[in-house]
Order: C-alpha cells, then structure tokens, then sequence
C-alpha cells in the first residue's frame, strides 16, 4: 500500500498544474504598464480632427480607454455592452480607433451607436505600441492620478464589467 | 523513339527544376528589405529573431507576417537607424510588452522556477533513482539461499554435466 502512495502523489500534484495550466489562456500576457502611468499621447478627434485630445485632460478622474477598431471580430461583440454600459454614466469611456480608416469608423459609430466621450484616431498604430496593445480590443482602467490600474485584454463582457471594472473603477473613484 | 521520349522527359524535368530555382530565386529577392543600410538590417534581423511576435505567439517577429509585427520591425529599424544598442531597443519593447516579447526570458525571482525548474527535477529524479537502486542492491544481497535451496541448486548443475 504504502509503496502507491508515492507515485499517487506525484500524479496528483501533476494533475494540479495541468488543471491550473488549462485554465491559464495564453493570450493574455500580463502588460508591464499596470501601476505605470499611462502613456502620453496627442492625436486628433475622430469626429473632429482638427481637435486634439491627450491623457493629461483626464487627470483627476477616473476613466476607461477602449482600443478598438471597425475591423475588429472580437469588437462587434463587445460593442453593445459599451454603448449599455456608457448610458450609465459611471465612468467616461474615451475610445481609441486603432489602425482604421475615418470613413469605416464612423460608420461603425453611426450604425452601433457611440458609448465614447471622444474617440481618437491612431492611423499608424504608434501610440498603440506605446500602451502595448497586441490584439483589439483592449481597454485600460486610469486612476485619478493617470496611473494605468488594469489592463483587459480582449472584448469587455457583461461578467468583465461587474466583477473586475466596476468594483475597481468604484475604489479608485472614492479614493 | 522510345530513348526520344526518355529524352524528352529528361529535358521537361530540367525545365521545371529550373522554373521552380527561378522561382524561388525571385521571391527570395521580393523578401529582402529595402533598406540600403546593412548594418542597421542586419540588427533588425538578429533582434527581430530574439524577439515573440504577440499576436500569434509561437513566432518570432522575424517570422511573422501580422501587421504589428511588421509595425514593430519598422520601429525596431527606425530605433536602430537612430543608433540605439540592441539592449535599449529590447528594454523599449519590454516596457511595452513585458518580458513575454523575449525569447531568452531574464533571471529574475518570477523567472526562476522556469530556469532552474528542469534541474531540480533531473536532481530528484537522480536521486531518486539511486536511492531506488540502492535498495534493490540491499534486497537481493539480503537474501541467501537457504540450506534446501542451495542443495537443490548443487543437484540441478550436477544434472546437467
């Protein structure tokens, strides 16, 4: 009997890192930027490109950035808890329109509704590199004092919003 | 006639060999970048090899076609043409991504199951195996034949010459 207990216990322990493993996904790459400032950026208004909007408006106040795009699968699901989300009025959703062209993203807007206070434009995708993002959509939670506190990786849900944004967009906001 | 069309089929096989070299050639020369400056492509290159693609993560960004891989090539070169050491364009990139963009992840404290994992393990499978032969050593040298044993085995070699 005693001589099972062993390689029984090797097996088990196994068995624990695999189930840990499989629920892992390997997708989401914790981003170094959570505790970090929010990178700086100065780019035009989708809806007014003479206009132009940086982080540093933002300080003092909670917000979220949505990084998304009118080619983007994963933001055609994502987008109508957004725009439910943005009727709310808890917290002011800025989004950024991450390599897409001026025409398809307004359309987008037009056709599933705007949950943004403003929307702005990165053609090239730089600034894009600056937060780290690597697969749309992302969105970023931003403290009072425009520190990055959370990083989603991919499409907001409903799950998402209730049990990791708004508990943490409602510490930050009494802080 | 039958050697003619041996020939024949000779000829088209090396057509074809030819075509394909051709081919080959062609869009290898289509692959190279356009940069005139070698020794700036030439870190892009080393360091687009030790860096991971993101978007499809079992590539390095020298092997992948995704469009921010191709982002990034460019501004690992643009970083590159202003000068900067292979170390502070990783360091860049890592800002940005976290360590997972490296290939040769750093020893750190996070790290450190990853890299001395595996030795731990060959150490206790090692011992383990030592200690498992010891004992088998001492089970077979503990037991001698008994009396009966040993006169049945004098027996059967008496038999047998």
């Amino acid at each position: 009997m005693k001589r099972f207990l062993l390689p029984l216990l090797i097996f088990i322990v196994m068995v624990g890192f695999l189930a840990v493993g499989l629920k892992l996904d390997p997708r989401e790459v914790p981003s170094p930027l959570v505790g970090k400032p929010a990178p700086m950026f100065s780019l035009p208004r989708l809806d007014h490109p003479e206009q132009v909007i940086s982080p540093k408006e933002m300080l003092g106040k909670v917000w979220l950035f949505n990084v998304w795009a009118s080619w983007c699968g994963a933001c055609r699901d994502e987008h109508p808890v957004l725009v439910e989300f943005s009727k709310s009025g808890l917290v002011p959703v800025y989004g950024m329109d991450y390599k897409d062209t001026r025409q398809d993203a307004q359309q987008w807007l037009e056709q599933g509704g705007n949950p943004y206070v403003a929307t702005v434009m990165d053609v090239d995708g730089r600034v894009g590199i600056d937060y780290g993002v690597y697969g749309v959509p992302e969105t970023y939670v931003i403290d009072k004092a425009g520190v990055i506190a959370y990083k989603q990786i991919g499409p907001i849900t409903d799950e998402v919003l209730r049990d990791k944004i708004l508990p943490l967009v409602k510490r930050l906001q009494s802080q | 006639m039958k050697s003619n069309l041996m020939q024949s089929k000779w000829v088209f096989g090396l057509l074809l060999t030819c075509c394909l070299m051709l081919l080959g050639r062609v869009s290898a020369q289509e692959a190279r970048p356009m940069e005139s400056n070698t020794a700036v492509e030439v870190q892009v290159q080393r360091l687009s090899e030790e860096l991971r693609c993101l978007v499809c993560q079992n590539q390095t960004l020298a092997d992948s076609h995704a469009e921010l891989a191709q982002d990034l090539r460019q501004e690992i070169r643009e970083m590159a043409t202003k000068g900067m050491s292979d170390q502070a364009i990783i360091d860049y990139l890592v800002a940005r991504y976290g360590d997972f963009v490296r290939y040769r992840p750093p020893l750190k404290s996070t790290t450190a199951l990853l890299w001395f994992g595996p030795f731990a393990l060959l150490l206790t499978g090692g011992v383990g195996l030592i200690v498992m032969l010891r004992r088998r050593e001492k089970i077979s040298t503990e037991a001698p034949l008994s009396a009966d044993e040993a006169r049945q085995v004098s027996e059967l070699l008496e038999k047998e010459s």
